[in-house]
């Protein structure tokens, strides 16, 4: 293998790829051609670095130094200044917003200080195209481990005693799940990865197979040699071409490597594992509607129990984990259970990826320990909240979760206590609002998406919901009643209480806790026919102070459906029948002169 | 009613990816996939061939197509839209820009404009969230969008 004095590290993940990550590594290795440096240098395109807000990010090793928002025209400069060089382009460092200095390491930067990367820690580190660099940084040394040195239960007892649970939502103890798969007798079982990641505005599993998929596959070997299963199948949706494409290239080449299929490390020990394709359907993440998906057909859950771990894929015993909680095996296999469980908090231990966006400075892919407090995150990795707005709310655990107000923000986060404060851990979606976004329809938000997915096998869920967003509805449209409040909140407790499966049992969250934490707001929208956040339409009107309207017409030129009428430096009106309240006057407005009522 | 007759190549291309997958049922998901993939839609008598080649009742394979949002029984545009309402985009505005879009093209959700180039869907968490609110056209992706940006990206592909 070739040596190289220099890595250059391009951040191939979604986001960057959309901001032309691809030109830019063209770029770089076209420069360095072009100086004759091929040989020495070595351009990668890694998965997420995480820092998605100030993307595409460039990293050049050894001396860390992490450039952020490159264009692709920026290449040269970077290798005449920094490689040839070694003068940094300052012009590209990220710049603290307090000191307002440069900070070239990225450990020393706010975003990545208290961040701790265990599921993630090849993510933007390696090529995740290339097996001999996810092998160079102690790749399959853990399933070796296993195969040569522990027996299944050995396996099992280290899990459990690391005390990892499942990172897909539910939390259930890991080693538990493999226990139990593993005390059911068949002559076939089954080991099945969950990547049908449905939550809108999570995108950690996505990340984790685009920028590690060898992790993934590893901990499926070991899950497959604790449990007794010589198959795995990756679930995955067919909206990440990026991922599947990745995980295509690492199941070929660790089968060249012989680390999958006959006689792995020359033991008597076989496994292999094939792909299935999602088509986009929340309820799949369930997973006895996941496996009924990958059997072809719809996919509806059934009643637990049979769990899967009795009866699952061809009514064989089954395991199904999540993605991350797959990622985080490998590492707790090689460092040992006693080193995972000192990281978190008591019941809830090492580490969880979320996906912190909204109205937040920094917007990006996060690893951050269990116990952190919401506070933590936001202000100090997050950078606080855009535009100097105040924070208002957290969203975590997407449509089944609920939202986090200023109260919650010191509680440590883990499962349990997400729980007592009527949210809970979800798959990682962390979504942050402002004063500008209505809780109201935030819930209806959720529910529409719940109403949407909801597969309709059982009542509650399938009728109930819809019931729910009706009556949302016509709150958010100034048509509500009290009484609607109060059959809002027991549809609510009658759907939890009676759905199927974990999607309707958890579908009225985002209701409860929004009325729980902003019963002010509701009442406003019933009695009042107020929006204080200025997102419900119907509920807002846009006038012009003729005393601050100078008249220069701007608002008027720009009204997309012409509702605005006035002479030149005079007063201008707006049409409330034409006006579609899109917003744009109140942004092309100079003076302030247009408000919202 | 008038039923459209699939043509001969089209029906043979079909009985191919079937065949392909053993005409297993089980294997219907990844067959409707790949028809999908060549033809760009399912209508109805693309899913009575699938279901007579995988020897099941039509109802099934319609009940797999409908559940799942990814396939659709709507051809889509030369240049399918897709707009993600994602929570992150949602709260950065998405549903002003899905607006603008809708008034441009003069489609609502799931439509396609009567000459045939555009198509409007929505769609959830592109994994671009350090962009939003986000936009796809295509395989395209278009971030930190506002309304007033909707009509020059159009033109565009116009």
């Amino acid at each position: 293998m070739a040596k190289y004095k220099m890595h250059v590290l391009v951040c191939g993940g979604t986001g960057c790829t959309a901001s032309h990550s691809h030109e830019i590594t063209d770029n770089l290795k076209a420069v360095l051609r072009d100086k004759g440096l091929e040989e020495d240098i070595q351009v990668i395109l890694t998965g997420c670095f995480g820092f998605c807000e100030k993307g595409p990010i460039v990293k050049i090793m050894p001396d860390n130094t992490f450039y952020t928002e490159v264009k692709p025209e920026d290449a040269k400069e970077i290798v005449e200044e920094h490689i040839i060089k070694g003068r940094k382009v300052t012009r590209l460092l990220y710049t603290d917003p307090e000191k307002k200095e440069h900070v070239s390491d990225s450990k020393h930067m706010g975003f990545y200080k208290k961040q701790l990367r265990i599921a993630l820690r090849n993510c933007g580190f390696i090529d995740p195209e290339n097996i001999e660099e996810y092998i160079a940084n102690d790749g399959y040394a853990a399933v070796a481990k296993c195969l040569t040195e522990y027996t299944p239960a050995q396996v099992i007892d280290e899990i459990k005693l690391s005390g990892l649970r499942g990172r897909g939502g539910g939390g259930f103890p890991t080693g538990m799940k493999w226990e139990i798969a593993s005390k059911n007798h068949a002559d076939q079982k089954y080991v099945v990865c969950n990547a049908d990641e449905g939550d809108p505005g999570a995108f950690m599993d996505r990340s984790i197979l685009e920028g590690d998929p060898h992790s993934v596959i590893e901990a499926m070997t070991i899950n497959g040699y604790a449990i007794g299963a010589t198959k795995g199948l990756i679930y995955i949706r067919a909206e990440y071409p990026l991922a599947i494409h990745r995980l295509q290239i690492a199941i070929k080449q660790a089968r060249e490597y012989g680390l999958l299929g006959k006689n792995i490390f020359g033991t008597d020990f076989d496994f292999d594992i094939e792909l299935r394709y999602g088509a986009g359907a929340f309820v799949c993440g369930e997973e006895t509607a996941l496996i009924h998906s990958m059997e072809g057909k719809r996919g509806e859950p059934t009643f637990k129990p049979p769990f899967p771990a009795q009866s699952g894929y061809l009514q064989k015993p089954t395991n199904v984990n999540n993605v991350e909680t797959y990622a985080n095996v490998p590492i707790i296999i090689l460092k040992g259970a006693n080193w995972f469980n000192k990281i978190g908090t008591e019941k809830s231990k090492g580490t969880k990826v979320f996906a912190l966006a909204g109205q937040i400075n920094n917007v990006g892919l996060i690893e951050v320990p269990m116990g952190i407090t919401l506070r933590e995150i936001i202000y100090e990795i997050g950078g606080g909240i855009k535009n100097g707005r105040q924070f208002k709310a957290v969203q975590t655990g997407g449509p089944s979760g609920g939202c986090l107000t200023e109260k919650h923000l010191d509680t440590p986060i883990d499962y349990d206590n997400l729980i007592a404060a009527g949210s809970m851990m979800g798959s990682g979606g962390m979504v942050v609002m402002d004063e500008t976004s209505c809780m109201v329809a935030i819930a209806k938000f959720y529910l529409e998406f719940t109403c949407e997915e909801s597969c309709g096998k059982c009542s509650p869920c399938r009728i109930g919901n819809k019931r729910m967003l009706e009556i949302l509805e016509r709150i958010t449209k100034g048509q509500g009643c009290m009484e609607d409040l109060e059959n809002l909140k027991n549809l609510a407790t009658v759907i939890k209480d009676t759905a199927l499966c974990g999607l309707g049992q958890t579908s009225p969250n985002p209701v409860l806790s929004t009325m729980n934490n902003f019963w002010d707001e509701y009442v406003e929208h019933v009695k009042d026919k107020k929006c204080r956040a200025g997102a419900c339409k119907s509920l807002m009107q846009y006038v012009i102070d003729p005393n601050l309207c100078v008249g220069c017409t701007s608002c008027a030129r720009n009204c997309p459906v012409n509702a605005i009428q006035g002479e030149k430096k005079t007063p201008h009106v707006i049409n409330a029948e034409i006006c579609i309240k899109c917003g744009t006057c109140i942004e092309k407005c100079k003076f302030n002169a247009i408000s919202i009522k | 009613m008038a039923r459209v007759k699939l043509s001969e190549s089209k029906a043979k291309k079909i009985k191919e990816i079937c065949a392909a997958y053993g005409n297993k049922a089980g294997e219907a998901i990844n067959v409707l996939h790949q028809v999908q993939g060549e033809f760009g839609y399912l209508p109805a008598e693309v899913q009575e061939l699938i279901a007579l080649e995988l020897n099941v009742p039509v109802a099934t394979i319609y009940g797999i197509v409908t559940f799942y949002s990814f396939f659709t029984m709507i051809p889509k545009g030369e240049h399918p839209i897709s707009i993600c309402m994602g929570t992150a985009c949602y709260v950065r505005g998405a549903e002003k820009v899905l607006d603008e879009f809708k008034r441009q093209l003069g489609i609502g959700i799931g439509e396609t404009t009567a000459d045939g180039k555009f198509s409007l869907n929505c769609l959830r968490c592109v994994g671009a969230c350090g962009l939003a609110p986000v936009a796809m056209i295509g395989e395209k992706v278009y971030g930190r969008l506002t309304p007033d940006m909707v009509k020059d990206i159009l033109n565009e592909y116009k």
